[in-house]
């Protein structure tokens, strides 16, 4: 039996204090009957003896303190799970909001899931061809995976994220696969193209949708992610799939939090963000990974790859939000306002993105026996190119020595050959790498020092490249 | 002892009441569950407790009863090659009980109750003896790495042997031997309990005289930790922090190694999971995991475990140490680890500090280092051990005015700075240089100058002294360009180039490269130093200087980081190459045509 309780104390911002409740428990799940029937949702952020402290995800618009009904479900928030919810389209909470029928629930997940035990998982190795040089050459993914791209407003984040959509496979290995993707707080322009991208390639059907717009309730943006990562969770391990989240913007996720936690009126951390928005990134996260076999040494079945999309407040890195992100996944793509200006698509700053995950899914077996020192020698040059650029914008170009001036040369072909692509180019890893061979004839013989001599012997063409233009 | 019930959640932290009768620290159960919590605050009989797991459907009425206990571990045989949560509920053994997700009210122990240890009683022990603590009863050979020594524990000061240790096979509750003190007669089991809280006691600390090798160029050479130090590396993401903790943790000449991952990813545990049984111990050939313990409380799991993790990693690192070993602890991260004191803290509502952290962030943060050092344990014979500890840092945005930075750098004697900038050039490790210290230097110098060569201190303050003039000279060629430099200058930026890119960045997936003995660093550095001077000479000779930019032995100094160790003769070869093409080409300059630089060189004298 269900109590109802009409004793709502306080209403501020999205929170409602409600007294003299019997029984009540933290994280339960609540929901609200406005004086006009409308039904919300929301959740128990606190219980302190009779008094409870609920958070509404589709806030106290109309909420009043003497009509409003709250019930407690004596249950966490679930999302109904099934085969079925492939290709479909849902609100942030995981209702459907297309005009599909009703999905008939296989089974009910508590969205917050369940810490993955550091025994269970099997580290990442497996090598995942984006077809975008800049990713799989120098900052290569790998299967089961998170790693965000950082990014700034008015930047291509989302053309970038579609791509990787698009195009991304493991060469060699035929296996079930699927996308989640979940929208917080993006305009309906944004996720519009993400949902055209997905019915004009036919990926729709292999597609599940969390989508919460802009002008949809801000607090539901907390349980979005979650949502998509527990249908996420359900298709790897459940099914056997691999699946391929996307979550942007996760900006808007934050912000979303720390509206909650100022209406707590918690002690702020950095920027006004509360001090625990490191361990809430994280259980979501850390929902990617490879989860052991049956037997010894085996392979659950199934795999979680995160792309997570924000952006960087002002393009700054030292931001909180993709602070604290960078020191949980396990990497970043940062895209760069000046390459994007240069008319360089994917404006992708190869310096400071970093894939950790790379040095163990590359190599002999995976990609090639040269591409790891091939890509510290391009990462090392092209560093270099950009030192030698900035001696020359402070003392003439006429001031640069002979290698100098190669090496300035390799940054430009760099960032117009390597970085620059199309589109809809999808480029073979050998063709990346190739291509980054092509561009270290540019460079004196000497320079190239993070290259074993026989690699060099074997691929290093041994003509002039072609010049730029 | 009490028994109460539950008046509010709030996240990790509830408040009970009906408490009165319960002590600070001790552990209680929370709710029908039985999460474990610890008591950390006292309102009359409202007691705070931090829960350990997560706290998502409990509600008030429910009931919590405390223990009497402060939060302890398990110290004794099987503690190598296991994998702990926060508070040492073994890891591997609830996924075999639970599956892939940790789930909740798991109670476990940390040493497994069934296997079965050889044991082999210290024969000098005979009934009647006067024995105390710390004194060895016997040994086991846990793994093929490590004899663990079973201790009379530190709690049973004083007292004659009434029953002698028997060789035989015991599991770990059972009575190796009875000792009678002035409270009765106490059983010594094979492992005891300690609460992590407290150090473990020893005799005397000691001034720490070795250092603790790790094979890794920059430290070794330029910033070393002694055996007992202390050190920190704070850094930006992506820096390499956790690489450099790996690296510590394969490759230093620890005997033990305490890992404790707090608040990190849960795939870098796997990897060292993975790994380390596949990495081989240079000296015995035995895997590297029979010499390591683990802890990990992934950033995924509850935070409040989190601030116990470190304790109870640190407190098994000592009970090793007080077997006489040279024990490494690595924390990564000890930002994670403040962050949960914090959120801790502004849930029971104190007045923040600095960034929000708790005003006891300092003392808390200096209370844990100074558990390292180099010790006389208890016990007769007097054994040495060490215990190193070697923090990561994750300050935000890499900022170093960060509060668990300064108040880190306040206790630890060693500083790795590792700089974004290095990075982004993969120059690894991205220890900066300049901004790095170690404040063993005084302490070591004996050892290198005795142990590795006479010429160790010397050299490395030379070099150290070249890389401060290579930062003023770049500012200066930043101001004013290359070629106002004299040729001697010029040189200076050649030989650190060299030791930057030869000597100091050093590959750690580079199976050649990744381990570098004193002696071959020596050796390394003995070579760029020496090609330096042979230069500076030959400029003093009028030789000009392209024509000892070019020098082909150049080409061999970029390759003499992959000469194996067993063929340090080769760099012999290497100094010889140098004299002879240096004197070369000092030579032809003195034959041959007027040089335009030599010219200029005559008109500056």
């Amino acid at each position: 039996m269900v109590t109802e309780y009409t004793t709502i104390g306080e209403i501020a911002g999205p929170l409602v204090l409600l007294d003299s409740v019997e029984r009540a428990s933290y994280e339960e799940l609540v929901e609200v009957e406005l004086p006009d029937g409308e039904l919300r949702r929301g959740k128990v952020l606190e219980v302190d003896r009779s008094k409870v402290l609920i958070q509404l995800f589709e806030g106290t618009r109309g909420v009043d303190v003497a009509k409003t009904k709250v019930r407690f479900l004596g249950r966490g928030l679930e999302l109904s799970v099934s085969p079925d919810i492939l290709g479909r389209i849902f609100d942030g909470l995981g209702m459907p909001i297309d005009d599909g029928p009703k999905i008939i629930p296989e089974k009910k997940l508590d969205i917050n899931g369940s810490p993955i035990n550091p025994y269970a998982r099997i580290y990442p190795k497996e090598f995942i061809q984006t077809g975008v040089s800049a990713i799989d050459g120098l900052n290569t993914l790998v299967r089961g995976q998170k790693l965000p791209i950082f990014s700034g407003f008015g930047l291509p984040h989302a053309e970038l994220a579609a791509q990787i959509a698009r195009q991304a496979t493991v060469p060699g290995a035929e296996a079930a696969f699927a996308i989640v993707f979940a929208a917080m707080g993006i305009t309906f322009e944004e996720a519009n193209y993400f949902i055209r991208d997905f019915q004009e390639t036919g990926a729709m059907e292999r597609v599940v949708l969390f989508i919460n717009l802009a002008n949809d309730p801000t607090i539901e943006r907390i349980a979005t992610p979650r949502t998509a990562l527990t249908a996420a969770e359900y298709l790897a391990f459940e099914r056997g799939m691999h699946v391929l989240v996307i979550m942007t913007d996760m900006t808007n996720y934050c912000e979303a939090l720390r509206e909650v936690s100022v209406a707590r009126k918690e002690i702020p951390g950095r920027r006004g963000y509360p001090g625990y928005l490191y361990t809430d990134l994280a259980t979501m996260y850390e929902r990617a990974g490879l989860l052991k076999g049956e037997k010894e040494g085996e392979v659950l079945e199934g795999s979680i790859t995160q792309i997570p999309v924000l952006s960087m407040p002002d393009d700054d890195k030292t931001h909180p939000i993709p602070d604290l992100t960078g020191y949980i996944t396990e990497g970043q793509i940062i895209l760069d306002r000046v390459l994007h200006r240069k008319g360089i698509y994917p404006p992708i700053n190869v310096l400071p993105s970093l894939s950790r995950l790379r040095d163990k899914g590359i190599g002999e077996d995976r990609t090639r026996e040269d591409h790891a020192q091939v890509a510290n020698q391009l990462f090392s040059s092209y560093a270099r190119s950009k030192e030698v650029e900035e001696l020359a914008v402070v003392l003439g170009e006429a001031a640069l020595t002979e290698a100098d001036r190669a090496f300035m040369a390799f940054g430009e072909a760099f960032e117009g050959r390597f970085v620059q692509q199309a589109l809809d180019e999808n480029r073979s890893i050998e063709e990346t790498l190739t291509l980054g061979w092509e561009l270290l004839t540019m460079i004196p013989r000497t320079e190239i020092k993070r290259i074993r001599d026989e690699f060099v012997e074997r691929y290093l063409p041994k003509r002039e490249a072609p010049s730029e233009g | 002892m009490g028994a109460g019930k539950i008046v509010k959640v709030s996240g990790p932290l509830i408040v009970a009441e009906g408490m009165g009768e319960s002590r600070m620290f001790e552990v209680a159960r929370v709710s029908e569950k039985r999460l474990i919590g610890e008591i950390i605050e006292l309102h009359g009989d409202h007691a705070y407790i931090q829960v350990y797991e997560d706290t998502s459907g409990l509600g008030p009425g429910e009931a919590v009863e405390s223990t009497g206990q402060p939060l302890s571990i398990e110290l004794g045989p099987g503690l190598l090659q296991s994998i702990y949560d926060g508070i040492q509920r073994p890891l591997n053994v609830i996924y075999g009980q639970e599956g892939h997700y940790i789930t909740r009210g798991i109670d476990m122990p940390g040493l497994d109750r069934r296997a079965k240890w050889d044991f082999v009683p210290n024969a000098d022990l005979n009934e009647g003896d006067e024995i105390g603590a710390g004194d060895i009863l016997g040994e086991i050979q846990e793994t093929a790495l490590i004899v663990h020594r079973i201790m009379v524990p530190p709690t049973i000061r004083k007292g004659t042997l009434v029953r002698k240790p028997e060789k035989g096979s015991y599991m770990v509750e059972d009575t190796v031997a009875e000792i009678r003190t002035d409270d009765g007669i106490e059983q010594v089991l094979l492992f005891h309990r300690w609460p992590v809280r407290t150090s473990r006691p020893v005799v005397k600390k000691l001034v720490p005289e070795k250092p603790l090798v790790t094979g890794q160029r920059v430290i070794d050479t330029f910033f070393p930790i002694s055996q007992g130090g202390t050190a920190t590396v704070p850094g930006p993401f992506g820096a390499g922090k956790t690489v450099i903790q790996h690296q510590l943790a394969k490759w230093s000449d620890a005997q033990i190694i305490v890992y404790i991952g707090c608040g990190e990813r849960g795939n870098e545990m796997t990897d060292v999971l993975q790994e380390f049984p596949e990495l081989v111990d240079p000296a015995t050939g035995h895997p590297l995991m029979e010499r390591t313990v683990l802890i990990a409380n992934t950033s995924n799991m509850p935070v409040a475990a989190r601030e116990a993790s470190v304790y109870t990693g640190i407190t098994i690192a000592e009970y090793f140490r007080d077997m006489g070993y040279n024990v490494a602890v690595m924390a990564d991260s000890t930002s994670r680890w403040a962050e949960a004191m914090r959120e801790m803290s502004g849930r029971l509502e104190e007045m923040p500090g600095e960034e929000g952290y708790p005003a006891y962030l300092p003392s808390r943060i200096a209370g844990f280092y100074e558990r390292a050092g180099r010790t006389i344990c208890l016990g007769k014979e007097g054994r040495i051990g060490t215990m190193s500890v070697i923090g990561a840092v994750s300050p935000p945005g890499g900022d170093l005015s960060d509060p668990v930075v300064q108040a880190t750098l306040k206790v630890v004697k060693v500083f790795w700075s590792l700089e974004d900038q290095l990075a982004f050039e993969r120059h690894f490790p991205a220890i900066g240089w300049l901004s790095s210290y170690s404040l063993y230097h005084d302490n070591l110098a004996n050892y290198f100058r005795n142990e590795v060569e006479e010429k160790w201190e010397e050299m490395r303050t030379e070099a150290m002294g070249l890389l401060q003039k290579e930062a003023e000279l770049k500012e200066l060629v930043r101001l004013v360009g290359l070629d106002s430099l004299s040729d001697q200058d010029r040189v200076i930026l050649e030989t650190t180039k060299s030791i930057r890119e030869d000597f100091l960045h050093q590959s750690a997936f580079d199976p050649d490269d990744a381990y570098t003995r004193l002696l071959k660093q020596f050796r390394m550095l003995q070579v760029i130093l020496e090609l330096h001077h042979k230069c500076i000479k030959a400029i003093e000779k009028r030789t000009p200087l392209r024509k000892l930019l070019d020098l082909p032995v150049r080409e061999k100094i970029t390759r003499m980081r992959l000469v194996p160790e067993s063929e340090l003769d080769s760099f012999d070869a290497i100094l010889e190459d140098i004299d002879t093409q240096v004197t070369d080409r000092s030579h032809e300059n003195r034959t041959g045509e007027d040089e335009v630089q030599g010219g200029d060189r005559r008109e500056v004298d």
